[in-house]
């Protein structure tokens, strides 16, 4: 089993970087969950520029890709968190 | 179970999705010693039924073959969504997928397609809001951690969902004000007297739940409109007669499921209604590849089990049990009495106005589609359906508003990264393909 499929102890936090402000959060939880919580509206921006976040929670709709450790339009309902995770948002682009 | 480490693997049997019918086709498989692989999406197997929070223990129901899948010797490939499958001409087929974002290539000679189903999403103005999430889509995030409590919530659509995950909304505490169910009173009940031979803890003990907490469940009430700035604020719902309107930080809303044929499809397999065609056996029209549990048609878990163990008996040349046969007939007729129960009203199409975003990767309001097109045309002319959802979000829709089926599918089937094309272009020998990459 590789490192990060690692069970995360009941109440763990870790630390994850959104548009560059470091964030705890709990490690038990996804990145789409973990901005919810932070109280991020806007993942993406859409095509015309409306703010988007996620629709269907497990991989369909794309409506909640983020910019995870430098990969870009990843699906944040589909990874988990891991300490020092980085991610930006449409909302921390100015957008 | 072993922990795969090379990025390129051979076995029998590859089977795509780790649900409740993958997992018992791939269980009871290995557990001849047959090579099986199993490659799911998620970052747990048990599908969207059987996920839970990480670091806490799964449903009991799926305990039992959760365990026996990691007994039977499958090797599970977490957090790999296949983006192409294809019949290579030594009769093996030629699997391929990304793992994170790593490439993974497996090759086998029988395929399991056990892909389930995706929730159906119709539009209305505002349901691009944020806030706005499916009624599965709520549920998911609920178990991966998501803060509800206290939270005002509307949970609307159609189906047996509604009542659970309104109950689970409510248990995690948060203000669950009206459950809206769009089909009418009538309908529901005939659904619930099908049921009697199978009385539905789940659905009573959600009743129970949302009585306790003064929930309305209301019959023939569907969702018009959701309004805000730059989030959902509040929500119109009307039974046809009079609008009520509730101010909401969350709509859970979503019209039943439609099961997730595209890898069929680009295998070659047939469809029909929306699902998989498979015979008696789980055989699809493809003589190497089955498929199993909703891909076939939307049924829930009891049958999706059943499925798979068919599917497993056949492709190991065994006798299949005729109770498990008998069983899975019984459960297959009943979800047909489901789906006809709960078949979207042809009002929710009035809710639809010419501005209102249908394809939510383009942003293709509905005023730019023509009736008299064809899904082809929609797709040249607004580029509905061309982004990266590649039309599993807007193609229901689509179908229910025009009556468009589902376009021929390209490759990939996913957006891939581009190693993951190029590395399939070596790995199968095929030639180096330049169409469909991804933006």
């Amino acid at each position: 089993m590789n490192a990060r499929a690692q069970t995360p102890a009941l109440g763990e936090r870790v630390t994850i970087i959104v548009d560059g402000e470091e964030h705890r959060v709990p490690a038990d939880t996804t990145v789409a969950v973990a901005l919810l919580g932070l109280g991020v509206r806007a993942f993406r921006r859409s095509v015309s520029g409306e703010p988007r976040a996620p629709l269907c929670g497990m991989g369909i709709c794309y409506e909640c890709r983020v910019d995870i450790d430098g990969v870009a339009d990843r699906r944040a309902c589909l990874v988990p968190v891991v300490e020092g995770l980085l991610v930006r948002t449409a909302a921390g682009q100015g957008a | 179970m072993s922990t795969p480490r090379v990025d390129a693997v051979s076995v029998d049997v590859a089977v795509v999705g780790g649900g409740p019918a993958g997992i018992a086709a791939a269980a009871l498989v290995a557990e001849t010693g047959r090579r099986v692989a199993v490659l799911d999406a998620s970052l747990e197997p048990g599908g969207q039924i059987w996920r839970h929070r990480r670091g806490s223990p799964a449903p009991a129901a799926a305990r039992r073959w959760l365990r026996r899948l990691e007994r039977s010797g499958a090797t599970l490939f977490r957090e790999s969504s296949v983006v192409d499958v294809r019949d290579t001409e030594g009769g093996r087929f030629a699997v391929t997928a990304e793992r994170g974002v790593s490439p993974l290539a497996v090759n086998a000679t029988t395929l399991v397609l056990a892909t389930g189903a995706r929730e159906r999403f119709l539009p209305f103005p505002g349901w691009t809001l944020p806030g706005v999430v499916g009624v599965g889509g709520a549920q998911a995030l609920l178990k991966a951690g998501l803060e509800v409590s206290g939270r005002r919530i509307v949970v609307a659509g159609s189906g047996p969902l509604l009542l659970p995950v309104a109950a689970s909304l409510a248990a995690a505490g948060a203000r669950v004000l009206r459950v809206c169910e769009q089909a009418s009173g009538r309908a529901v009940r005939a659904f619930a007297v099908g049921l009697w031979r199978h009385p539905s803890s789940l659905v009573q003990a959600a009743r129970y739940r949302l009585a306790f907490a003064k929930t309305p469940y209301a019959m023939g009430e569907w969702v018009t409109a959701a309004r805000g700035d730059g989030r959902v604020e509040e929500v119109t719902v009307t039974d046809g007669r009079t609008e009520r309107t509730m101010a909401c930080e969350l709509l859970a809303v979503a019209y039943g499921l439609v099961p997730n044929t595209r890898l069929a499809r680009v295998v070659g397999c047939a469809t029909a209604h929306g699902a998989v065609v498979v015979d008696e056996h789980q055989r699809t029209t493809h003589p190497r590849a089955y498929s199993v549990g909703e891909t076939t048609g939307v049924g829930g878990v009891d049958l999706a089990l059943a499925e798979g163990q068919v599917a497993a008996s056949h492709i190991l040349g065994r006798q299949v049990d005729p109770s498990l046969l008998r069983r899975r007939n019984a459960l297959r007729a009943m979800a047909s009495v489901m789906e006809r129960a709960f078949a979207p009203r042809d009002e929710l199409r009035d809710a639809v106005t010419p501005d209102t975003i249908v394809c939510r990767c383009e942003d293709v309001p509905s005023g730019a589609l023509r009736a008299g097109w064809t899904m082809r045309q929609a797709k040249l002319y607004t580029r509905a359906g061309m982004g990266p959802c590649q039309g599993r979000v807007c193609g229901a829709a689509l179908e229910f508003l025009h009556g468009w089926p589902a376009d021929r599918v390209r490759f990939p089937v996913e957006p891939a990264l581009l190693s993951s094309i190029l590395a399939e272009a070596a790995d199968h020998a095929a030639p180096p393909r330049t169409q469909g990459v991804s933006r």
